[in-house]
């Protein structure tokens, strides 16, 4: 292993290679080996450091230094400055407030990173960084002095549970497993993160993928199985690059495949990708699509534990579950249990997104209060707006009102609150954001990924969205609340799989919290944010000054007017789109 | 769906020499794999960019499998497609945040702009405009994908920029 002085780690997700990160990388090269630096500086490229929003970005260590927004051009400057003169590059710094929250471990955060504590750190691509992290260290103590019993002691005195979506405590799956007769048995890693909303499995899949296969061994190991498969979504390529190379370099060194680490455990594991099914985030619907049909579920039980992949017993935890396992034996049940409430241990990751002025991925101890999280890591609404609701938990999660703000972020209380932790996606959204559309969107995105193999699901979600549609158009009629409660209670109580039983929710707690929005919709004719096509027309006021902007703009010519003269919207042209409101410079068109 | 080996349209990849070689080095090369219908049809979609009809049957044929069930894969998952794609594809994610950050706007102009619905190609084989689910890249809502590349907090006065690259 060669040693460097200094490493800049570029950010290659999707979102700064669009900004041009592997040009800025070239540069970099190119700039170091003309300096002569080239042997003192290594230049690797990592998945998200920040929240990418900055454009290209860039950390340097052992410095800590974080550069944003730089182009090609700015590269020899930054190489002078930095690492000949040895000065930070202030033009490029990102300003304090931001570091302190995207810097891992800040003590002035109310996050405690475990799952992300690699994430942007390490190079994802060498093991060796990983290992430098204590990386594998977990999984040598587990072999050399750990029975599978004891692991699974310790799992379940984390108090460890599913991070997928239901929250099953992970100890008692692995107990179920081993317990199992049947050979061989598989373990397998829900790696289809599916939840529009949710992207922290990517993150830690992308930048730090051995956290997984290590913890996916040790899962192997406690329950008895030699056989092992990661389900990746098909939109999630980089993804699947990194857990290749991942495997590939664990198997050189003998961390996966026969007789590990000489303990006589074997076991390896490969990589399968989805093609864009959400149902497959089921674990019975993934175990179908892994052995190759159509990913739909069935009923359980049995459940995977006695009878799953291929008819074997099989354990099936998720990505965010797997990558804290290593943590845990390291540094013991105790100091994991010692994080979060008493029923929900630990931290969580949450993907922030929405009308908030900071999102992006953070993690923190479960109990925190939702209030904490918007307003002060979050830091709070765009545009000193309103919050109308927080919606979490994805399709079959639920929206929750301010007063929820202040109860804690647990498993119970989300379920009581109507809603789940899912796989912690938190879109939050302000006062323009109608409710009414927010849950004609998540039905319609539900109907869309109904598998149609149970009637509840399949018919009942579509007699919803067609409620909710006629609703969004101003077609709402007497009944259609009660209608939808009835199809809420029918669908959730009947349907085979957790999409179908949880697809109500969106719905449910909407109709909960946000009522009278759909009452002024039915029976006022009126969209109260202003959202909804059928209620509401686009008017041109005064403030107009004829620049044309708009009529340029408008995809169906609805616009017309001289120039510097009042413009005219004909209403039974328009379609409603709203893009002449975003172009114009005068805040001259209005809702009515 | 027929059996559509007997009548191969010579423009099918099955029916074209170095498309067929690559269709049958995916499938040599997955045969033993347990669960193998799903990696080859993944791959053939990467590779030769759909799977035809007349693919699904000579995967069905080869691989010893019901071609109901080949089809029946290819038609529950959204990735694989039957037809060949334009030479671009713009995708619209769909995700919570981008809905929310004004995704059906951009959809609406990519609409006007190129003249076809979501799903379909335009008439000279170019553009193939589609909606996607979530990307994962929520914190730059709303995203637009031309190709392989990222485009992110895309206003609709940018989107014409942007839509560019698919036009040539």
């Amino acid at each position: 292993m060669k040693y460097y002085r200094t490493h800049i780690l570029i950010c290659v997700d999707p979102e700064c290679l669009g900004k041009g990160a592997h040009d800025i990388e070239d540069a970099l090269q190119d700039e170091l080996v003309a300096q002569g630096l080239i042997d003192e500086v290594q230049v690797l490229e990592t998945p998200r450091i920040g929240d990418c929003s900055h454009g290209p970005e860039m950390m340097v260590y052992p410095d800590g230094v974080h550069y944003v927004g730089m182009s090609v051009d700015d590269i020899p400057f930054l190489v002078e400055e930095h690492f000949l003169k040895g000065r930070v590059a202030k033009k490029f710094l990102l300003t304090k407030v931001e570091v302190k929250d995207e810097e891992l471990g800040a003590p002035t955060s109310k996050e405690v990173r475990v799952v992300l504590r690699n994430c942007g750190k390490i190079d994802p691509e060498n093991i060796e960084d990983y290992i430098a992290e204590d990386g594998y260290e977990a999984l040598a103590k587990v072999l050399a002095s750990y029975t599978p019993e004891k692991v699974i002691d310790e799992m379940l005195a984390s108090g460890l549970r599913g991070r997928g979506g239901a929250g099953f405590p992970a100890g008692r799956k692995w107990q179920f497993c081993r317990a199992s007769k049947a050979t061989p048995k598989f373990v397998i890693c829900n790696a289809d993160e599916g939840d529009p909303g949710a992207f922290m499995n990517r993150r830690v899949l992308e930048g730090d993928p051995h956290a997984v296969v290590e913890g996916m061994i040790i899962a192997a190991y406690a329950i008895g199985s030699s056989r092992g498969y990661i389900y990746c979504r098909a939109e999630y390529p980089l993804a699947v690059r990194t857990l290749n190379i991942a495997i590939q370099q664990a198997r050189a060194l003998g961390l996966l495949g026969e007789d590990i680490l000489g303990s006589g455990f074997s076991f390896d594991l490969e990589v399968r990708i989805g093609a864009g099914a959400f149902v497959c985030g089921e674990e019975t619907a993934l175990m179908a699509s892994i052995e190759g049909k159509r990913g739909e579920p069935r009923p359980r039980p049995p459940f995977p534990a006695v009878s799953g992949l291929w008819a074997k017993p099989s354990n099936v935890n998720n990505v965010e579950t797997y990558a804290n396992v290593p943590q845990i034996m390291l540094r013991g049940a105790q100091w994991y249990a010692s994080m979060g409430t008493e029923k929900s241990k630990g931290t969580k990751t949450f993907a922030l997104a929405g009308d908030v002025n900071h999102t992006g991925l953070i993690e923190v101890p479960l109990g925190i209060n939702m209030r904490e999280v918007v307003y002060d890591i979050a830091q709070g609404i765009k545009d000193g707006k309103k919050l109308k609701a927080v919606q979490i938990g994805g399709p079959m999660g639920g929206c929750l009102p301010e007063e929820y703000l202040d109860r804690p972020i647990d498993y119970e209380s989300l379920a009581a609150a109507g809603t789940i932790m899912g796989s912690g996606g938190l879109v939050v959204m302000d006062e323009d954001t109608c409710m009414v559309d927010i849950a004609r969107f998540f039905m319609e995105f539900i109907q869309d990924e109904s598998c149609g193999k149970c009637t509840p699901c399949r018919v009942g979600t579509r007699r919803m969205l067609e409620i909710l549609q006629r609703i969004c158009k101003g077609d709402g009629k007497d009944g259609d609340i009660e209608t939808l409660e009835m199809l809420c209670r029918q669908i959730k109580s009947t349907s085979l799989c957790g999409l179908g039983q949880g697809a109500p929710n969106p719905v449910e707690s909407t109709l909960k919290h946000f009522r009278k929005e759909y009452e002024a919709h039915i029976y006022e004719k009126r969209c109260p944010a202003k959202v909804c096509k059928g209620l509401i027309r686009f008017d041109i006021i005064d403030a107009c000054t004829g620049c044309t902007v708009c009529a340029r703009n408008c995809p169906v010519g609805a616009i017309t007017g001289e120039r510097r003269k009042l413009h005219v919207i004909d209403a039974n042209t328009c379609i409603r789109c709203g893009i002449c409101m975003q172009v114009c410079n005068f805040n001259a068109i209005v809702i009515n | 769906m027929q059996n559509v080996l007997e009548n191969i349209p010579t423009t099918d990849p099955v029916a074209i020499p170095e498309k067929r070689a690559v269709i049958d080095q995916i499938l040599e090369e997955n045969r033993n794999l347990p669960g193998s219908v799903m990696v080859i049809l993944n791959e053939l979609q990467s590779k030769i960019g759909f799977v035809s009809p007349s693919m699904q049957a000579y995967v069905s044929k080869k691989m010893r499998v019901p071609l109901q069930q080949v089809h029946g894969v290819v038609s529950f998952y959204s990735f694989f497609t039957t037809q060949a794609r334009g030479k671009h594809t713009v995708k619209f994610c769909m995700g919570t945040a981008c809905y929310v950050g004004g995704a059906e706007q951009l959809i609406e102009k990519a609409k006007q702009t190129f003249g076809v619905e979501p799903g379909h190609t335009t008439k000279d084989g170019m553009t193939t405009v589609e909606i996607c689910r979530c990307v994962g890249a929520c914190s730059q809502a709303p995203v637009v994908v031309v190709d392989e590349e990222m485009h992110g907090r895309v206003r609709p006065a940018k989107l014409t920029q942007i839509l560019r690259k698919a036009q040539s």
